[in-house]
């Protein structure tokens, strides 16, 4: 069971969870602001960046 | 596994793999049609992301030489030559090692390309659609690796697997986004400004890990 559980974190989440958590915050602020009159395109795109640059400056630094 | 351990316990694995495939298609396709356009695609764009991140963020890494780039060939050498001193066990008349890593491996990567099948063709409304794409890929892919072997076999497998991150990740903002009630200006084609803004990002980070990189050396 926990081989199944730690099989699925790690095809789902992989190497770095705060990626995940960082993309679920993300959403929900999208979905918040879906709610007012601001636009929300933009947030994805960059919570993306963001989230993908802090990820790789725990590995390169 | 074939070549190692036998053909027959790994053609059995595989085709109990494939059976097992049809019958969570079969279950899934027909769900995943009953739930909410939003919802499916907020979740779908939401797994496309964290699979995308992954993919590129490996793929970075490595394009920037902080990782090293995968060795196919030893890779393949080390996993052969570890199939073939595994121990034998008998299970039901079969080889059961060659039999459950053939199933291992073809479950799971079916079960991501049904995945990708399903989740673009609910999303997009029609499945049979998605179905007919995967099956002509299929054919396209078989008939690109006999007509064009030799080049295909010198593109690195880091381009290949940057690409497949750059995908992913421009579909999951995408839809994403959608799902999350929000309307793209431009409508469909912002899809093709998700894409450069994406391979834009990806190309600029490897430039700049890889001055850090040898800044540091």
């Amino acid at each position: 069971m926990k081989r199944f559980g730690k099989f699925w974190w790690d095809f789902v989440v992989g190497d770095d969870w705060r990626v995940a958590v960082g993309i679920v915050l993300a959403f929900g602020i999208t979905a918040l602001l879906a709610t007012t009159s601001v636009p929300a395109w933009w947030v994805l795109p960059l919570a993306v960046a963001a989230v993908l640059w802090l990820s790789l400056r725990r590995v390169a630094r | 596994m074939g070549i190692t351990r036998g053909w027959r316990s790994t053609l059995i694995g595989a085709g109990a793999a494939l059976l097992a495939l049809a019958a969570i298609v079969a279950a899934l396709g027909p769900a995943l049609t009953v739930i909410p356009i939003d919802v499916l695609r907020l979740v779908v764009g939401g797994l496309l992301l964290v699979f995308g991140l992954q993919w590129l963020r490996k793929a970075i890494l490595r394009a920037s030489g902080w990782r090293a780039l995968r060795d196919e060939d030893a890779v393949f050498a080390r996993e052969r030559a570890e199939a073939a001193s595994a121990p034998r066990v008998e299970r039901a008349g079969l080889d059961w090692y060659a039999f459950t890593i053939s199933f291992k491996g073809v479950l799971l990567e079916g079960l991501e390309v049904a995945f990708i099948v399903l989740t673009f063709g609910s999303t997009q409304g029609s499945i049979p659609l998605a179905a007919v794409g995967a099956g002509a890929a299929v054919l396209l892919v078989v008939l690109a690796g006999l007509l064009v072997r030799e080049p295909l076999g010198r593109v690195p497998e880091n381009t290949l697997a940057f690409a497949v991150g750059v995908m992913l990740t421009t579909f999951g903002i995408f839809w994403g986004t959608e799902g999350a009630g929000v309307h793209w200006p431009g409508g469909d084609a912002a899809l093709l400004g998700v894409l450069a803004f994406v391979s834009l990002l990806s190309l600029g980070f490897v430039t700049v890990l890889r001055r850090r990189k040898l800044a540091l050396a």
